[in-house]
């Protein structure tokens, strides 16, 4: 348990009417075996007992499942480590001595609601337009009433596993939300259940990616990169394919 | 279908069918190009009766209004996208990830597109303007008919050290765009198939590489011999 000082330049924004700017703070007795967060606690203790405001930042499941802990640390979403949350970076990644800054998530469609908290209602309206499945009420059906391949299975809960957090969008250069997008059609595009409404669901998403200002894809692979989830460019291959095809067929 | 037109992924799509036309519109004029290593009055003979038949079989008139077309969609296209993109992110990082989740060549696009642009409006003004309105030298043939010599000037034009420079930087540019631009090209279609990455790559890649290069080795090559 090594003891850690670190210089944070984080970006400070009361609202999201007003500009932020970069503060510096200095913080002691951190040790390496806390997470990122736990590290932010710290630093928003001291700031409470010097009767400052403390750092907003979102979090809430602090073990890598609900994608609230969006940050930009050192220029990465989420932080160095690949396939890991903000929340689930430890901070013996980091040296004694270190400067971290730390920067809000950067897209048109995320705007800043306090320092490092971000709206991503965007990608909410994404999944309303289409990111669902319509089923009848009433029983329960058997859950094994239609097969499905092991390999099929296997690829659309490798896209559901996309927790939401919008750090493609936040490595893309073009603040692209392709990858985000394209999980979210192909976790049910790809199974039976998803069929019927396959054509409309990939143009009504595609189309609110769009409105909500989402730069387009430039293949960087910058977000299969980043993604705490590792999900796979392949999608957005995936969603190419069914958006063209689905507006040819009319 | 409205939407389809404006859409981010139909326009990628035209970005990406017209930058793979302008990829082999460069096969074909490698091939014509690479007439230039034969040597002598017979290479100065055959490259300016193939100089005449480009600027006048109907044929190629047609493909090369393909080009034009080509080039300036993909232009306008790209740069178009490029400029939207910059819109969809108005505050930018203060520290950038550099190039540890993504490849430079891929960040740099527009800026490789551009001076590919600088290069084709110079390298046009050079030969295909000269061929078509310049007042060009002429070749003798044998059967007493003259044809306009472009052999003279694509040689001449590489005694230059700095015009040949400024060519085989542009073919690095060249290099550096299709590197990432090839590859892109065939996930955007989708075509890049997960069973045929590894080959796939390697054929993008190998594609990236040699064109630039044997354009490249063409003026190195006349620029020795004029030494
Ligand atoms: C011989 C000339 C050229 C060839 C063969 C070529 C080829 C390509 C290819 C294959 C792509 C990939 C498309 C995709 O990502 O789907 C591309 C992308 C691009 N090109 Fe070109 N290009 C050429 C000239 C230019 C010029 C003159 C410009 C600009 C002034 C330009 C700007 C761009 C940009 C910005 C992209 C990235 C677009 C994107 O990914 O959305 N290119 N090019
Ligand atoms: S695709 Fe990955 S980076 Fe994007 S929202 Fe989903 S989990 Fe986050
Ligand atoms: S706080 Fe839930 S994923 Fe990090």
């Amino acid at each position: 348990m090594t003891d850690l000082q670190l210089t944070l330049n984080i970006w400070r924004q009361r609202s999201s009417s007003e500009s932020g700017k970069f503060e510096s703070y200095e913080v002691d007795n951190l040790n390496t075996h806390m997470s990122f967060l736990e590290m932010l606690d710290v630093l928003n203790e001291n700031l409470v007992e010097e009767n400052k405001e403390p750092v907003a930042f979102d979090h809430d499941c602090r073990e890598g499942i609900c994608g609230m802990c969006s940050m930009v640390i050192n220029g990465r979403p989420h932080g160095p480590m690949k396939g890991t949350t903000t929340c689930q970076l430890h901070m013996r990644h980091f040296k004694n001595g270190d400067t971290i800054t730390i920067e809000p998530w950067r897209a048109k469609a995320f705007p800043v609601v306090k320092d490092l908290v971000v709206d991503r209602s965007s990608f909410d309206r994404i999944i309303q337009s289409g990111g669902y499945v319509s089923v009848n009420t009433g029983s329960a059906p058997d859950g094994n009433a239609i097969p499905i391949p092991k390999s099929i299975a296997e690829e659309a809960f490798d896209a559901a596993a996309c927790i939401g957090c919008g750090a493609c969008v936040a490595s893309c250069k073009n603040a692209s939300a392709s990858l985000f997008v394209s999980a979210k059609i192909s976790q049910l595009s790809l199974l039976p259940q998803g069929q019927p409404e396959k054509n409309e669901r990939v143009k009504k998403m595609v189309a609110q990616m769009d409105e909500e200002g989402f730069g387009h894809c430039t293949n960087t692979g910058a977000c299969q990169a980043e993604c705490p989830k590792e999900i796979s460019v392949d999608y957005i291959r995936k969603m190419n394919v069914d958006y063209n095809l689905s507006n040819i067929k009319g | 279908m409205n939407n389809y037109f404006t859409s981010t992924i139909f326009r990628k799509i035209l970005a990406a069918l017209s930058g793979l036309f302008l990829t082999f519109f460069l096969l074909g004029h490698l091939a014509g190009n690479l007439q230039l290593f034969i040597s002598g009055v017979e290479g100065q003979t055959q490259f300016n009766k193939y100089a005449l038949f480009m600027t006048t079989n109907p044929v190629v008139k047609l493909l090369s209004i393909l080009t034009y077309a080509s080039i300036l969609l993909h232009v306008v296209l790209t740069l178009y996208l490029a400029f939207k993109s910059r819109q969809a992110r108005p505050i930018g990082y203060a520290v950038s990830s550099g190039n540890s989740n993504s490849s430079w060549s891929s960040n740099n696009m527009a800026i490789l597109g551009t001076f590919l642009l600088l290069f084709i409006i110079v390298h046009m003004r050079s030969f295909w303007y000269e061929m078509h309105f310049g007042e060009m030298p002429y070749q003798y043939l044998d059967d007493g008919t003259k044809i306009k010599d472009l052999y003279l000037i694509t040689t001449s034009a590489f005694n230059n050290p700095l015009y040949t420079l400024f060519y085989i930087l542009s073919m690095i540019a060249l290099a550096l765009h299709l590197k990432h631009g090839v590859g892109s090209a065939v996930q955007t279609i989708g075509l890049k198939l997960p069973n045929y990455e590894k080959p796939l790559k390697y054929i993008a890649e190998s594609v990236a590489l040699i064109i630039p290069a044997t354009f490249a080795s063409i003026p190195i090559y006349l620029y020795i011999k004029n030494l």
